[in-house]
């Protein structure tokens, strides 16, 4: 199993540290991971990208130009990385923003109101980990304990209170993912 | 299990040069490779090992002070990125001249100037042939994953120390930015002053004792022919270099027909460009170059006579590409290609190349 995915937003919204979290699941679960952000002179308000690959094998190149998923989490990323999803493949977007809905009919088409779903839980930081969640429901290749378990692992003690809110913006996130189109 | 870290390779070589026993390191914040100078002031080893970590006011003012430090026999450290190397060209110069062990790391951003700052591997030639002024040459170690820049900071102390030389790490903003799985070695701990005394008592300036002679460390030999018995006895230890730290990895040339020949970064694209083609149905390998000095030249010679073509992939307009040609002296066909200037090619252009310039060229 290889899962090749890039998760691109905007700066600031959390993509970079969904990648890290994604990335630290799947080695509780032992699998082989990297993770390479774009890291041009971009800050808050800019694009933001990273690529994550998961695998059961030792991962040749990190850096791609086509990926079995892509969310996608603004308009200027839909335009640059809907084409570069494989076919058959998968695309999981929040339409908070988006203009440009995404036209494949080839590939697996996913939507998510993180945006909403965050805001109502009333802490619009754990955005992130909504988006997460859709993600392991849309693809179930790493599990929440081990989500949970990375958590543990890569954040410093005194944040681990918020795991639980963590752990229910995963949930709301799986909840409430919605089927564009299955193919 | 084994205590698993995910983590940048500026941070994963920070931590290792820590763990290495290090006992001092001397830099200035560079993009893409600051996190190992802001790893290490997080990190504040003074209190794990007692390893110094000074932010110079100059990467000119860094390398000096590691000259300093190596003169004392003391393990020292540099890291920046290609402009910055350009600035301690000078210094590693004269590390080389004065024989001190040093390890300088270079986490290459496209040039040349000011460039840029995304990935480049364009600091070939600066690595392997000079950079500074002078017949001399570095051990120059190029990793291709985040464990291998915790693994190859130990060697490059280990050699640096044995021959008495500058090695280099030469990484690229790929490896330094991204994270992978890492797995750190036991704490060395940090040789004492009296460790160092008897080790390297010989050579180092660590203050004259009333019954031993006076060391001195110099570049500077007025005397032609003494300067020129000096620089055999470099040219020997390079020889040496060549014939006993030579490393390189081949993967699935044994039915080749292609090999694409690559480094660093490139090499882990050429890996998927290599899966890409396999799936296509062309038999081709790779072959991994881990020091670019020393380089393989036999082995590539003696594989050219098996193959049908090379391919020497860097992000470079073309520079490891003349070293494999002088190598494999016509025996086969070989054809550079790369992005550059900052931007990394990706699998499928790599095999593009491959099938145009050599499969079908």
């Amino acid at each position: 199993m290889t899962e090749e995915l890039i998760i691109a937003g905007f700066g600031g919204q959390g993509v970079l540290s969904m990648g890290k979290i994604l990335a630290y699941s799947a080695i509780m679960q032992d699998q082989e991971v990297s993770w390479m952000p774009s890291y041009g002179p971009e800050m808050r308000g800019g694009t933001a990208n990273v690529t994550v690959i998961i695998s059961d094998e030792r991962i040749s190149s990190p850096i791609l130009t086509k990926y079995d998923t892509a969310i996608i989490l603004n308009q200027q990323s839909m335009d640059k990385f809907e084409s570069s999803v494989k076919p058959g493949g998968t695309l999981l977007y929040d339409p908070n923003g988006i203009l440009v809905h995404p036209k494949r009919k080839d590939i697996n088409i996913y939507r998510i109101t993180g945006s909403k779903i965050s805001t109502q839980m009333g802490n619009k930081k754990v955005f992130n980990m909504v988006i997460l969640g859709a993600y392991m429901k849309a693809k179930p290749i790493v599990q929440l304990e081990n989500v949970i378990k990375g958590l543990k692992k890569s954040l410093p003690e005194r944040y681990h209170k918020l795991i639980p809110l963590n752990e229910s913006a995963i949930t709301k996130g799986m909840e409430n993912i919605e089927i564009v189109q299955e193919i | 299990m084994a205590d698993i870290k995910l983590m940048k390779g500026n941070e994963a070589l920070a931590e290792a040069a820590i763990r290495a026993g290090c006992d001092a390191y001397f830099g200035y914040p560079i993009t893409p490779q600051s996190e190992v100078i802001e790893y290490l002031m997080m990190e504040r080893p003074e209190d794990r090992t007692g390893m110094i970590v000074l932010q110079a006011e100059s990467e000119i003012a860094a390398i000096h002070m590691v000259y300093g430090a190596a003169g004392a026999g003391k393990k020292a450290m540099t890291s920046s990125s290609s402009p910055g190397i350009s600035l301690k060209e000078e210094g590693i110069s004269y590390l080389a001249g004065s024989e001190l062990p040093a390890v300088i790391v270079n986490v290459v951003r496209g040039g040349p100037g000011l460039g840029t700052i995304q990935p480049s591997q364009a600091d070939y030639f600066q690595s392997t042939k000079g950079g500074g002024h002078g017949d001399y040459r570095l051990y120059v170690l190029a990793p291709a994953s985040v464990q291998e820049m915790v693994d190859f900071v130990d060697i490059a102390f280990e050699v640096a120390f044995k021959y008495r030389n500058p090695v280099m790490i030469l990484a690229d903003g790929i490896i330094g930015q991204m994270m992978e799985k890492v797995v750190f070695p036991e704490q060395k701990p940090r040789l004492t002053d009296e460790e160092i005394e008897e080790k390297y008592g010989d050579w180092v300036t660590n203050g004259k004792r009333n019954n031993k002679e006076r060391n001195i460390i110099t570049s500077l030999d007025l005397d032609p022919y003494k300067q020129e018995a000096h620089n055999h006895k470099l040219q020997e230890k390079y020889r040496l270099m060549q014939e006993d730290e030579l490393m390189y990895e081949m993967i699935d040339c044994e039915d080749a027909d292609y090999i694409l020949v690559a480094y660093g970064s490139s090499a882990r694209i050429s890996q998927k460009a290599m899966q890409l083609a396999r799936e296509k149905g062309y038999k081709v390998g790779i072959f991994r170059l881990i020091t670019l000095f020393p380089f393989p030249s036999k082995e590539l010679n003696e594989l050219a006579g098996k193959v049908k073509g090379f391919l020497a992939v860097e992000m470079s307009a073309g520079q490891m590409i003349e070293d494999l040609k002088l190598a494999i002296e016509g025996k086969a066909k070989a054809e550079h290609y790369g992005r550059y200037g900052g931007v990394v090619h990706s699998p499928e252009e790599v095999l593009e190349a491959l099938e145009n310039q050599i499969i079908k060229g």
